[in-house]
Formats: structure tokens, sequence, C-alpha cells
């Protein structure tokens, strides 16, 4: 659910702005709104989640109005509407990555960090979430990591291991 | 060895770049259309071929493109759909990563033969990398004057762009698609009006999958006769199939449409067998939204015959003894699977991803995840099997999009098939918590094939 609160201003950078500048140019004229879903996407990147000031000045931006950020930013389930971990490990959870082994290594994910599905550790660092099919069922069990949305496939505990210790001396 | 048309080259280093993409012989479509051939002729050759859409509904593709209204003055757009979303399907994803510029070279000869100057790909924002890949494929082609004003001096311009979704497997579905690319709640359209007639910002548009556009190009290399020669009946040309699951070899693999379902599970040319010595237990031959079959209709049709990865063989016999060929993923199930836990799964996809338009999706995909969840956690009923029945009758075909069926079917087709097994979730509460039912008596005991291959 989505909470209007004004608690954390924003500013947007020059090379975020020309970056959506360049954005608007790929429609008609007049059919800027069509920038709201890439827009969200290099906000997110830029400042790790998406605050109501965020999405507001994202409306400003595309002279629409803020409702309509809200419930498109509400509807698909890659932004994040709280604030994260810097790094969030989306683990598939879909049918063909529990064949072989999503929901155990959720589990060993929630042991290793520590913390339940969608909360953040304490050093601001990890969340982790179950995510419906990542499209990559053949090299299963799969994990991403935004904003680049980097994959690693054919995990097992101790692939994810090595790599929640990779993150943390990054 | 089977013909390859898509993936000939796939092994090819730094064929993923456009000098080797063209070493290769990639571009000749481009030119043969724009030097060549007139809008509606690359139309005919793409009818010609029997070409059907791969992305899971199988319409014929010339026939929708055949559909465009072209009035005067009004632009028209081709929309590639790149929203890779249906469980056990991830053969997009591995065509854009490895071969780029098919979809480009096929994006750029459909967008002439639609009359199309802006052309879009809406990719599924998960996937970010491809999107970065094919925004370089793009700029290397415009490089190349494969794209931009006056390409190849034939007077016709393009202009391509990527576009990523925001997560949401219903973008997968086109007008849901297009109001997602107009920047707003994927939610699907009312039809009519298609989008043929009134699409993307209200003008006449084409969706088509990835795989469908990357089809385009060998068939104007080839002729679209020569394509409709390979396969069988009206399942012309090769089809990329996604295998996962309890496979030896997982993967994305091409097929000439027509070769048995056996062969293709356990020949060594293709996905060799189910892992760890295991039986086959079911398979859901075509994403997670096509009925489950149990592994003896799987490899046979209900006469006894040999079932082949075709659109029709995989539907012979209906609901009752088939399935459907879908958009090709395959996922194969072995004998330790739970088919309720698995259902379970489905259902909390489809939950989750109901876009909340038509209440029997809304609810109705709901109510079935509470009630599977509730009989492979050990708090089932009898009669919550009928119920699940119910409900998804009452999804079935009452709602806008093809969702509803989509989540109906799975829920469906497994109860009609393993209905035991759900039955002994209710009588056996505890025991299946930690043990599964096993293959039980509807599948045939099937050890390793035995499997000629090639011919």
């Amino acid at each position: 659910m989505l909470k209007v609160d004004h608690q954390h201003p924003v500013e947007f950078s020059s090379a975020l702005i020309s970056k959506c500048d360049e954005i608007v140019k790929r429609y008609p004229e007049g059919k800027h709104k069509s920038a709201l879903l890439p827009i969200l996407h290099e906000v997110q990147a830029e400042l790790g989640w998406l605050s109501t000031d965020a999405m507001d000045k994202i409306a400003a931006y595309l002279d629409i109005l803020s409702i309509e950020v809200y419930e498109v930013a509400s509807f698909y389930s890659m932004y994040f509407l709280r604030p994260q971990g810097k790094y969030v490990l989306e683990v598939c959870r879909t049918g063909p990555c529990c064949l072989v082994g999503a929901e155990k290594l959720m589990g060993h994910i929630e042991q290793s960090l520590g913390v339940k599905e969608g909360e953040v550790t304490a050093d601001g660092l990890f969340s982790w979430r179950g995510v419906e099919c990542l499209a990559a069922c053949g090299y299963a069990p799969v994990l991403q990591i935004g904003p680049e949305y980097t994959f690693y496939e054919n995990l097992n505990e101790q692939k994810v291991d090595e790599l929640i210790q990779d993150l943390r001396k990054k | 060895m089977a013909r390859k048309l898509l993936l000939e080259h796939i092994n090819v280093p730094g064929i993923n770049t456009l000098d080797v993409y063209r070493e290769k012989g990639g571009y000749r479509a481009v030119e043969k259309a724009l030097k060549t051939l007139s809008p509606d002729e690359v139309v005919e050759e793409v009818k010609k071929s029997g070409l059907r859409g791969r992305g899971g509904a199988g319409f014929p593709t010339g026939m929708k493109w055949s559909f465009l209204a072209k009035p005067e003055g009004v632009a028209r757009y081709l929309v590639c759909n790149a929203d890779e979303s249906e469980p056990g399907t991830f053969k997009d994803r591995y065509l854009m990563t490895y071969i780029p510029h098919a979809l480009i070279e096929g994006m750029i000869v459909s967008s002439f033969a639609l009359g199309a100057n802006t052309s879009y790909i809406y990719v599924r924002g998960e996937m970010m990398p491809q999107i970065r890949i094919l925004e370089k494929a793009i700029a290397e082609a415009r490089n190349a004057g494969f794209l931009g004003k006056n390409i190849l001096g034939s007077g016709y311009d393009l202009e391509l762009y990527v576009q990523p979704g925001g997560g949401a497997y219903i973008c997968g579905e086109e007008t849901a698609l297009l109001e997602s690319l107009e920047g707003k709640r994927g939610n699907p359209r009312i039809k009519p009006p298609f989008p043929a007639i009134a699409g993307l910002y209200g003008c006449p548009t084409v969706v088509n999958n990835v795989e469908s556009i990357a089809a385009v190009v060998p068939i104007i290399n080839d002729g679209g006769d020569e394509y409709a020669k390979i396969g069988i009946g009206r399942s012309t040309g090769t089809k990329l199939i996604s295998a996962s699951g309890n496979l030896i070899r997982p993967g994305v693999y091409e097929i000439e449409l027509g070769l048995p379902v056996e062969e293709f599970i356990y020949s060594d040319e293709y996905c060799g067998g189910i892992a760890n010595g295991k039986r086959l237990k079911a398979t859901v031959a075509g994403g997670s939204s096509v009925p489950i079959l149990p592994a003896n209709l799987t490899l046979k049709l209900a006469n006894g015959d040999p079932r082949l990865m075709s659109y029709e063989s995989l539907s012979e016999g209906g609901f009752a003894t088939g399935t459907m060929l879908g958009s090709g993923g395959f996922i194969a199930f072995d004998e330790d699977q739970c088919i309720v836990r698995n259902t379970w799964n489905f259902s909390r996809f489809y939950h989750h991803e109901s876009c909340g338009q038509c209440s029997p999706c809304r609810e109705g995909t709901g109510w079935m995840e509470k009630v599977l969840h509730r009989l492979e956690y050990g708090h089932g009923k009898m009669s919550d099997i009928d119920l699940l029945v119910d409900v998804s009758k009452k999804i079935e075909g009452n709602t806008i999009c093809p969702l509803g069926d989509a989540a109906a079917w799975p829920v469906a087709s497994a109860i009609r098939h393993f209905r035991d097994e759900f039955e002994w979730h209710v009588k056996e509460p505890v025991k299946s918590l930690d043990t599964n039912y096993g293959l039980a008596n509807y599948a045939e005991p099937i050890a390793k094939a035995e499997v000629t291959t090639g011919d």
C-alpha cells in the first residue's frame, strides 16, 4: 500500500534529468507519458527507492498528476515504495525454480542475512524477497540484483554465501 | 541433425556483434525486402510461410498483419512483445542475449511490411542486461545505415526504441502491454477494437512476440514456401523450446515442429532424459498456463500413437487428454515432485499477477491459492477439491483477458489427472507434509526410453 508522506525530500541530479530528457524523445509529440516507466527505473537506480517526493517530482517533470505516477509505481512489482538494502537479492520463487530447490535457497538466505523477506539488515547493505518467474527456468535456481539486474544462475547455498561475502567486501 | 533457422550461428564467437552477424549472412533479409520487395509482398511471404505466433496463442502472423488498418495520414506501429514472463519460458531472453541482431533485423523487415516508421521493443524490466544488449545492437545497426532515414536508399525511414516494463506478467497480454507502453497500469483493454484498428496511441498497431519477428528473417531469405516445408501440417517451421525442471540438460532448443515428445525429452540431442536417474511423472508442455499432463499422456495420445511437439498433436484430445504448445515452455516433473504443491505455487503466481480489473480473476485466483495452500499444508477437506474445480470454472471465460483462463487451466487439469494425489493430501494431512505421493498409478513407470535419433 502506498503511504503518502513527505519525509524524504529529494533532488534530481542534472545527469538524471538529461537522461530523462533523452527518454522523452522516444515518443511522438504529446505522448511523453510513455516515458513514465523508464523514468521510474532511472530515478530508482539513482535514489534506491521511490519516495512520494521523488514521484511528485517525476509528475511535475512529465506534467502529469501525481496520482498518475503513484498508480503506476504501485502496480508494477519492480518499483520500491519504501527504502531497501543497498543490495536487494530477488530470488525467483515460481514453479520451475522450486522444482530444483528455490524454496530451500530462500530459507538459507533468510538465515544467513538474519532478516525476514522485505526487511533490511542493520548495516543497511541487504534486503531480499521472493519474486515471480524471472524467465530463466533452465538455469534455475536464479536471483537478480538491481539496479543493473545482474543475474546469478544455477545457484546453490555455497554460491549464495560467496555472493553475499563478495558484496560485503565491495 | 534438425534444421536450425534461428540458432544456426548461436555458437559463433561474436555473433552478438553486427560485423560477425553480417559475415554469417545477417541483414540480407533487410536488403532483399527493402530493395526488391514491396511491403505487401513481404506480408505475402509471411502468410505463405504459415508462421504462427510464437508467444503462446499460435495465431497466424501473416493473417494478423493483414488485419492492420491503413487509414491515410495515420501512423502505424509495430510493437515487439519481449515481456517474456510465462513460467517455464525463457527462449526470448536467450535469443536477445546471444543473437540480438536477429530481432533487430526482423523488426526492420516487419516494420517495413507494415508501414511503421516508429517501432518499439517492449522488454520486461527485469531484463535490464538484455535491454542494454539491444540498445547497443540498435546503435550498431543505425551506424551501418539499417535504421534511421532513407534506409539503404530505399526511401523508407524507421526509428526503433527499447521500452522497459515494470515487472508485471499481465503486460505480456498485448493490450495491457500497449497500456503500459503508454505509461499506465497494465490493465488489458476490452476488445474490440483490436490493436490492428486502435492500438498504441489509438493508432493501428501490430504486437508480435520476439521469436515470431526473428522468424521473419529466414522466411524472407529463403521464401515463405521453403519455410512452410519444415514442420508438420499447420505447424510449420522451427520453434524454440525452453526446457526446464528435472531434466539432465535443461535449456533452449530449436526443434522442427513435429518432433516426437519422447525424443525431445530422452534423446541426447535435446534434454537427455530425466535428471538423477528418476522417472518422469508429469509435464507442462507450453508454459505454466497450459494443462499439466501425466507422463503417459505426455508421450502418447489417448489412442497410443506417439505425441508430437506441434500445435495440433499437443492439443489432440482437447483438455480431456491433451494440452497446448503455448509458448513452448516445457517443464518436466520427476517422480518426487508434489503436484498439489506445484499447483499451489502456480496459483499464487496468477493471484500475484492478476491485474484486478475483473472480479472472477481478482477474487477467484486468491481463493484458489488459499484452498490449495490449506490442501498442501494439511488442513484441506475432501470438498475442497470440487470447490477448486467450481472456482476455476467460474473464472474461465468470464474475464476481459486470457489471464483468467491461464489461472484456471492448471488447477482444473491437475485435479483432472491427479485427483488421487489431492485426496491423499486430505486423508494423510501429516504424512503429506514431508513425504510425496510419488509416481502412483496414473503414469506408466517409464524408464529411460529407447530412442532412435536422426534418420
